[in-house]
């Protein structure tokens, strides 16, 4: 047999020690007990015949994704959504549970529908429950920032697999500051959501039915080599989006004066990518949904009271366990007292692996937490730890590019301790506030023992002993 | 209370940066309030908000310093502290950032190829670890004891689909290719190649075989469970197939107690089926020793069997031979020769170790025992073991031979070891026998010539 080129040492230093001394390079793995209470579990799952299969496919089912634009419209028609049908951020939540931001951007929608006059109004209306329902946007392919209220009247974005023709869809952006999606309800927010519907989103459509199909999926490689993570940074996305879509907004018939209002709009307003990048990454990862035996986490998604996540092996259930506080710095006088728990389902960026997993390539926010350049690249190794592999089209140049870490594991989150770095915007607790700062969060550690003991019990049942 | 507003048309900083520099400013003594931000339209909103007035004229370009101060005279230490802020933002971690090691043994594969994975975490984290291998498509060397038996079939199951050896679990030595692994002795290259289920046993073959000027290429362990009904040799088989598909390899010698009887026949069948011949060599009461069947390949292969040597030499005393081991097999031989009345004791066996380093790393626990043994009046002989090789006690005969030296006993000692283990053993012979021992390389050689001292063979 030939000698071993290289040994990998998991344990008692002493034997790398020996195998050193013999003048063949040792790795040396940092092992340390997983999470309290996981080591069964993770046994088991570890022993699922399909595991290694499973995740593989889902892992090659989410890279093979290429997710175009192919029209703008109204949610009513695409997302089949009925008057009173609001769409959510996040696991499931009600009334009850809902945070501020979360309500305010319900009243604010409420009114933006006509449903009430004054977003205010609409406190008795959700609190009745009558004639209104809420539902996560991951249970109808749509994912929405922060609050993430979509609502029939709501123009959304609709982003195709060509290859399947899935489909997935997410609202237009509003801009920063005070905005619905961080629950914000003055009537300047209403005001904004009007103009969306009614002015930029027809406008939209009728650019991209003449421009599309546009590979978002190009877009979001391009933009990560131009210093975008595509979650909390999306300057050079959007600009490649209008730089795509201007030649048609100018020839759309729309008055010129429209046209100059929509374009300014999208260029001073640097989150506008947000809305593409996180429906493509959605579309890639719904492609890994249903792989039994897979422990591929496929959604991330807060509602700001709970954190959830769904995984490949384990249907639609969601294991959710409270929303975190963001660390990061406020705008203007606000202070952690005025911060509501961590909201919104952009973290499927992260999911996908890009957000705070490609903060790599991205150095220029990693002073959201008083961090610096090495943290930011330390950032996106320590998520290699925690995935099943790499994109090879969404690349880092500064880690001699690097794929970004892809396929979160939930038997490597347990195992390790490290938790997905989440980049994120902070709402006001209260409703109307809107945004009160960014930084940088996690899911709570729980969750995932919570999903672990879940695929553990499927991998038992299905295991013939 | 006194307002301060500046613009800076020109200046730059980005949003995050600044933030920081406004959080940091409004830490400074008599600062009320300070925000540091470009003037955009949202951050002039903002400011705004916080009861600062800005001139109409702020672009979107300048920078704009705002400030509420106790009174005029904190201006120019705020002032200050603003610059301070900026360059401070701006400043460069000089410090080198060193990668972190990896977390799983999958990360650690996905660095490297070629890599071989040496575990020896606890025994209810081994087999994630080893799975992580084997789904890597890389062989694997289970130190770890106590890993349930379910987890090592499953282990194997999935390692025998892959092509993949996984050798253990509990599996104290291995020889890969010359590389030693484990406690392993340093060997040369040779025609043989061993499958073993036990780590001292193969300890004393490779020491014999080396003694005989015998080479190993290489010696795969596969764990004492192996050959058990429910594991059924699953690793036997593949640690057969590689070294068959070895050209170096002449003879495969396997070693390991019996089978379970139907396992026996499938791995008989299996063996017969390579085209490398298989020596088998089953350990057990009625069987012949571990330096029998080393004799036993020396004239298959066509050698010459050696004497073994034996340097000191002890004196007749009547009474039990006391056997005190480091080595699981070599206590368990020692047994089988000299059976009852005589005591033998494994400081190997989990009982000892529990809480403690393995006694070929930390002496400590046998020496105090050997102390006790030597004053029981009905010992005669005291018998003990060596073992050397990479990852074992630096050098074992140094307190060791002290303790001899104390003893009004006889005291026969097998020290297991090849001259070119890190250890020197013709240095430790020489000290054990200086203290009075008499030092023997066969562990059965050395039980026998105990029995013989403590009132002969039974």
């Amino acid at each position: 047999m030939t000698t071993p080129n290289t040994v990998v040492n998991v344990g008692a230093d002493l034997l790398a020690d020996a195998v050193a001394e013999q003048a063949v390079p040792v790795t040396r793995v940092d092992w340390r007990p997983p999470m309290v209470g996981t080591e069964a579990d993770l046994a088991d799952v570890a022993a699922d015949p399909r595991r290694r299969t499973a995740n593989e496919q889902a892992l090659a089912a989410m890279l093979d994704v290429t997710a175009t634009l192919v029209d703008v419209a109204p949610a009513s028609e695409v997302l089949g959504l009925q008057r009173g049908e609001f769409l959510h951020a996040g696991p499931p939540i009600t009334w009850e549970r809902a945070s501020g931001p979360m309500r305010g951007a319900l009243m604010g929608a409420a009114a933006f529908e006509g449903l009430v006059d004054d977003p205010e109004d609409a406190v008795a209306l959700f609190e009745s429950g009558a004639n209104v329902s809420l539902e996560p946007c991951h249970h109808r392919s749509a994912v929405g920032p922060m609050a993430g209220i979509t609502t029939p009247g709501m123009w959304v974005w609709v982003l195709e697999d060509q290859a399947s023709g899935r489909r997935t869809y997410c609202t237009l952006n509003e801009g920063l500051g005070k905005v619905l999606r961080y629950g914000a309800y003055a009537p300047d927010v209403i005001e904004r959501l009007h103009w969306l519907a009614d002015v930029l989103a027809p406008l939209l459509q009728k650019a991209v039915r003449a421009a599309g199909p546009v590979d978002i999926t190009g877009i979001l490689t391009q933009m990560l080599q131009m210093g975008d993570e595509a979650h909390n940074r999306n300057r050079a996305g959007t600009l490649m989006t209008l730089r795509d879509l201007a030649p048609a907004m100018v020839t759309s018939g729309f008055d010129a004066p429209d046209v100059a209002q929509a374009m300014r709009f999208i260029g001073g307003n640097d989150h506008f990518f947000l809305n593409l990048a996180m429906p493509a990454c959605k579309l890639a990862l719904d492609a890994a949904r249903n792989i039994d035996g897979s422990t591929m986490v496929v959604a991330m998604a807060r509602n700001g009271t709970d954190f959830g996540i769904q995984v490949a092996g384990t249907g639609d259930e969601w294991f959710t366990g409270p929303s975190q506080q963001v660390d990061g710095l406020y705008f203007g006088d606000y202070g952690p007292d005025d911060a509501n728990p961590d909201i919104g389902d952009s973290a499927i960026t992260e999911t996908a692996g890009i957000g705070g997993f490609a903060m790599a390539t991205a150095p220029a926010i990693v002073r959201f937490v008083g961090g610096s350049v090495p943290d930011a690249l330390n950032t996106t190794r320590r998520m290699h730890e925690i995935t099943l592999g790499e994109n090879p089209r969404w690349s880092v140049p500064v880690l001699e590019f690097q794929g970004t870490p892809t396929g979160i594991d939930v038997t490597k989150v347990c195992r390790t301790g490290i938790l997905p770095q989440i980049n994120t915007g902070m709402a006001g607790k209260l409703a109307g506030v809107g945004q009160v700062g960014a930084g940088l969060v996690t899911p709570p550690a729980e969750i995932f023992p919570k999903a672990l003991a879940r695929l553990a019990e499927l991998a038992v049942s299905r295991t013939p002993s | 209370m006194t307002t301060h507003v500046e613009l800076r048309p020109g200046a730059y900083a980005d949003s995050v940066t600044l933030l920081q520099v406004s959080r940091t400013v409004q830490g400074l003594p008599g600062v009320d309030a300070a925000q540091v931000a470009m003037a955009t339209p949202l951050n002039v909103d903002v400011l705004a908000e916080m009861g600062f007035d800005i001139p109409a004229e702020a672009t979107p370009n300048d920078m704009v310093v705002a400030l509420r101060l106790d009174d005029a005279s904190a201006l120019a230490g705020a002032l200050a502290g603003v610059e301070q802020a900026l360059r401070d933002a701006n400043r460069r971690d000089e410090s080198t950032s060193a990668i972190a090691p990896p977390r799983t043994t999958a990360s650690a594969l996905k660095r490297g190829s070629g890599a071989m994975a040496l575990i020896s975490v606890p025994g209810a984290n081994a087999f994630v670890e080893a799975m992580d291998a084997v789904d890597a498509g890389n062989d694997v060397m289970v130190f770890s004891d106590n890993v349930p038996l379910e987890q090592e079939i499953a282990l194997k199951r999935a390692a025998a689909e892959r092509g993949v050896l996984v050798m253990g679990p509990d599996c104290g030595t291995a020889v890969v290719g010359g590389l030693g692994l484990g406690f392993a002795n340093t060997v040369s290259p040779g025609p043989v190649g061993i499958v073993a289920a036990s780590g001292t046993g193969c300890q004393q073959l490779l020491a014999l075989l080396d003694r005989a000027g015998v080479g190993v290429t290489s010696a795969l362990g596969v764990g004492g469970r192996d050959l058990s009904a429910e594991v059924r040799g699953l690793a036997t088989r593949e640690a057969l197939r590689r070294l068959d598909e070895d050209p170096a390899v002449e003879l495969i010698v396997l070693v390991s107690k019996p089978p379970a009887d139907d396992v026996a026949a499938e791995i008989e069948e299996y063996a017969g089926s390579l085209s490398t011949p298989v020596e088998h060599a089953l350990l057990g009461a009625g069987r012949p020793d571990l330096t029998a069947a080393a004799e036993s390949v020396l004239r298959r292969l066509g050698r010459e069997v050696p004497a073994w040597p034996v340097v000191g030499s002890a004196s007749p005393r009547a009474g039990l031979v006391r056997g005190l081991f480091v080595g699981g097999t070599l206590k368990s031989e020692a047994q089988l020769i000299a059976g009852d009345p005589h005591t033998f004791v494994d400081f190997g066996d989990d009982a000892y170790t529990a809480g403690r380093a393995h006694p070929m790393i930390d002496p400590t626990l046998r020496l105090e025992h050997l102390a006790r043994a030597a004053a029981d009046p009905e010992t005669g002989v005291l018998l003990l073991d060596v073992v050397l090789g990479h990852g074992a006690e630096p050098d074992p005969a140094s307190r060791l031979a002290a303790a001899i030296s104390g003893l009004d006993k006889p005291v026969v000692v097998a020290v297991v070891g090849t001259d070119a283990d890190p250890q020197d053993r013709e240095r430790q012979v020489r000290a054990l026998a200086d203290a009075g021992a008499e030092v023997h390389l066969s562990n059965a050689g050395a039980t026998r010539r105990a029995l013989e001292l403590a009132g002969g063979l039974r």
